[in-house]
């Protein structure tokens, strides 16, 4: 608690961790590159540097905050230093700016505007290194590293999974894996959220637009898309339309007009998912199978269990995630000579998610030999495909998703934020949908605040314990607990990303405080409008199993063998 | 892959140290003393046993010079090129050796494992510039003749 002066304006503080956090309450941007809130204070970039009273030179980000500091975050000293900063980072960096994809969205390039950084008078020394394209999710670029860490510490602070360090020392030193080794032999499970906290394109998504366009070129093929639960809250803000809204209708829209033949809602079979997962666990809990069951719609988690865990493997759901059920919906319906009218279908599954790119790719992604899901783009890449096409997508009219697999119910759309996927099952679990029902299953613990949550619900006399995670440190934590049996549980569902989906490592960067939670509200208010909230009772679920997926439910819906990668 | 008796070894130096982090350094450090270079199986061996990430103890390795994932040769010839050593001349000192053993900036071992010939920063001898170490000993105010002198003198003395 206290007052410190920013620039000649008292400013008051209460638990601020450093000084930095204050100057950006104040309503000054000042500006970072190594800084992140969720991540440990690295203190690498000196951008943050301000000046106190006495001419004293300090970085706010490791800088705690005292009762009567005087500090001046603009001044010609501190102009000059962060120009020069950005300069030398400039001198060191591969500037392909035009062809970058992160241009536009690139942090470095952005400053570099912002401090007038328009001549760059050093050589650069560096030798040219070759791209980690190995990746079915992420390409990394060290041509384009600054050396801000963020990567390095997201994976080991964030995601418990630490497979990126600093290798060398001084000039030499890069961001590389143990020995160089590629990417993809490593534990990464995929997240990609090493991606979104890269400040330039040393770190990318790996993109599937081309095939995706060629598809859609062809006349032959029909081209069908599934659109997750996290993405329609994701894209609004690329087109100047409200953080957080859904928009779902206009990505339906647009999509159609970009020449997909069918577009279905992934809740449609998130919605599959609970009938097969709920099933699943009250027979294991019935009959004395492998508990806790762990969920299995996340492809890092997957992974990350069979790297870290590997002996919990066969707790992990057999159900496919929503994106394998619909794609293998959708391929055996075209299967059908009558539906398939002489065509080739192509799945393409629109996912907030790197690592959903690495699961389509899973040996158990296929179907009678056949690939489930032929394409994942991110929602990044939607965005961007969109933009290609020049359309003003705020000014579309919202339209309905295809039939017969795009309508879901509330249960499926909040898949999108952690806990989602277990308030689904409990709602299934419920004897009715009545609204004091939902609220009643809304407020048991499953929307706590927190990444790990746990709590328990009653179920024919029995108290089922959950836990929900986020963020896979959180999940080596829980599971540690379990393997050491500090904790019991009967089901827990991780999501690898905090948050879930909607923070996904395939979402559009660059999401402060108020955009995570315009996603998660954006979820929730698109449950709170959906008519149906429960997937037992969404009528298209409901002719699909009395109907054609009858006797297929397992060949279609569930993995016959655990494959984490 | 190595053999078995490597992780013996690797697993005796680690329970002398204790299974932390904090062990890292000095675990390989007697691995490099044993095998006089750090096996990569090894590193990523001890990194798990310990309990620290792979790519953090290959952060480790890399950061200082003195760990080698290359096997050396029996004498380590360490030619100083601080600054003292410089001005005195060690640049011919240490080209003497690369010519001599037909060793380059990028060779640094020869084939039948005898001799590595490396530069360090300052051996803290300036004093006795220009200065080279083989193994443990100090040679000091060196010229390329006496270079010559002790490649003859160690090749005789490995003949034993």
């Amino acid at each position: 608690m206290g007052t410190i002066t920013i620039d000649g304006r008292k400013v008051e503080f209460t638990d601020e961790k450093n000084v930095l956090s204050i100057i950006r309450k104040a309503g000054i941007d000042i500006p970072t590159l190594c800084y992140h809130s969720e991540l440990s204070t690295f203190g690498a970039c000196r951008l943050c540097t301000v000046e106190d009273d006495r001419g004293r030179t300090f970085a706010s980000c490791s800088e705690e905050p005292r009762d009567g500091m005087v500090i001046y975050t603009n001044t010609g000293k501190l102009k000059k230093y962060r120009k020069l900063i950005i300069e030398l980072l400039l001198a060191a960096h591969c500037r392909d700016c035009t062809t970058c994809v992160k241009s536009g969205n690139c942090n470095l390039q952005t400053l570099a505007h912002r401090f007038g950084v328009t001549n760059v008078r050093f050589e650069n020394y560096k030798e040219r290194r070759p791209l980690d394209e190995s990746s079915p999710s992420i390409v990394r670029d060290p041509n384009k590293c600054i050396l801000c860490g963020n990567c390095v510490r997201v994976c080991e602070e964030l995601q418990g999974v630490g497979v990126l360090g600093f290798a060398e020392r001084g000039s030499d030193a890069m961001v590389m894996t143990a020995f160089d080794r590629q990417i993809a032999t490593t534990d990464c499970v995929n997240c990609g959220q090493c991606r979104v906290f890269c400040p330039t394109g040393a770190i990318s998504i790996k993109s599937d637009k081309d095939a995706v366009w060629d598809a859609l070129a062809d006349p032959d093929t029909r081209v069908v898309a599934q659109i997750a639960p996290a993405v329609r809250v994701a894209v609004g803000d690329a087109f100047g339309l409200p953080k957080g809204k859904s928009v779902m209708g206009k990505i339906v829209n647009v999509l159609h007009r970009m020449g997909f033949d069918e577009v279905y809602d992934t809740t449609f079979s998130a919605d599959l998912t609970i009938m097969e997962e709920s099933a699943e666990f009250l027979d294991r809990v019935k009959s004395g199978g492998k508990l806790p069951l762990l969920t299995s719609c996340c492809p890092a988690w997957v992974k990350f269990v069979d790297d870290q865990f590997p002996e919990y493997r066969e707790n992990v759901s057999t159900c496919r995630s929503p994106q394998g059920m619909m794609s293998a919906v959708v391929k055996e319906y075209f299967r059908d000579p009558e539906h398939a009218a002489g065509k080739k279908t192509v799945m393409v599954s629109i996912m907030p998610c790197t690592a959903k790119k690495m699961e389509a790719n899973r040996p158990n992604s296929y179907t009678k030999g056949e690939k489930d899901t032929d394409y994942v783009i991110t929602t990044t890449e939607l965005i961007e495909m969109i933009r290609t096409t020049g359309i003003y997508f705020a000014d579309l009219e919202p339209e309905s998703s295809d039939i017969p697999f795009g309508f879901g119910s509330g249960g499926g759309v909040i898949f999108g934020v952690t806990g989602g996927v277990t308030e689904a099952v409990i709602r299934r679990l419920a004897p009715n949908h009545t609204k004091a029902t939902m609220e009643e299953i809304a407020e048991c613990g499953v929307r706590k605040d927190g990444f790990i949550r746990e709590f328990s619900i009653p179920y024919e006399g029995m108290e089922i314990k959950i836990c929900v995670a986020s963020g896979l440190a959180n999940a080596r934590k829980v599971m540690e607990q379990v393997k050491n049996k500090e904790k019991e549980y009967h089901l827990i569902e991780i999501m690898a990303c905090r948050r879930g989906c909607i923070m996904g490592g395939g979402q559009p960067r660059l999401a402060g405080e108020r955009t995570k939670a315009a996603r998660t509200e954006g979820i929730y208010k698109a449950d709170n409008v959906s008519v149906v909230k429960k997937c037992d009772e969404n009528p298209m679920v409901l002719s699909l199993y009395e109907g054609f997926l009858k006797g297929k439910e397992h060949e279609l819906l569930h993995n016959h063998e655990f494959c984490g990668k | 892959m190595l053999d078995q008796s490597y992780y013996d070894k690797a697993d005796e130096i680690i329970a002398f140290y204790g299974k932390k982090q904090a062990s890292l350094i000095p675990i390989m450090q007697d691995i490099q003393g044993v095998y006089r270079y750090l096996p990569g199986e090894l590193l990523t061996y001890v990194a798990e046993q310990i309990g620290i990430t792979e790519a953090k103890a290959y952060s480790v390795a890399t950061f200082y010079e003195n760990f080698s994932f290359e096997a050396k040769g029996k004498y380590i010839i360490k030619v100083c090129d601080g600054t003292a050593c410089h001005v005195r001349k060690s640049t011919p000192i240490l080209e003497a050796f690369q010519k001599e053993l037909g060793l380059s900036a990028k060779k640094h071992t020869t084939d039948d494992m005898m001799f590595t010939v490396e530069t360090v920063s300052c051996l803290g001898a300036c004093g006795l510039a220009p200065t080279v170490m083989v193994n443990e000993e100090v040679h000091p105010r060196m010229t390329p003749e006496k270079v010559l002198e002790l490649i003859h003198e160690l090749r005789g003395d490995s003949d034993d």
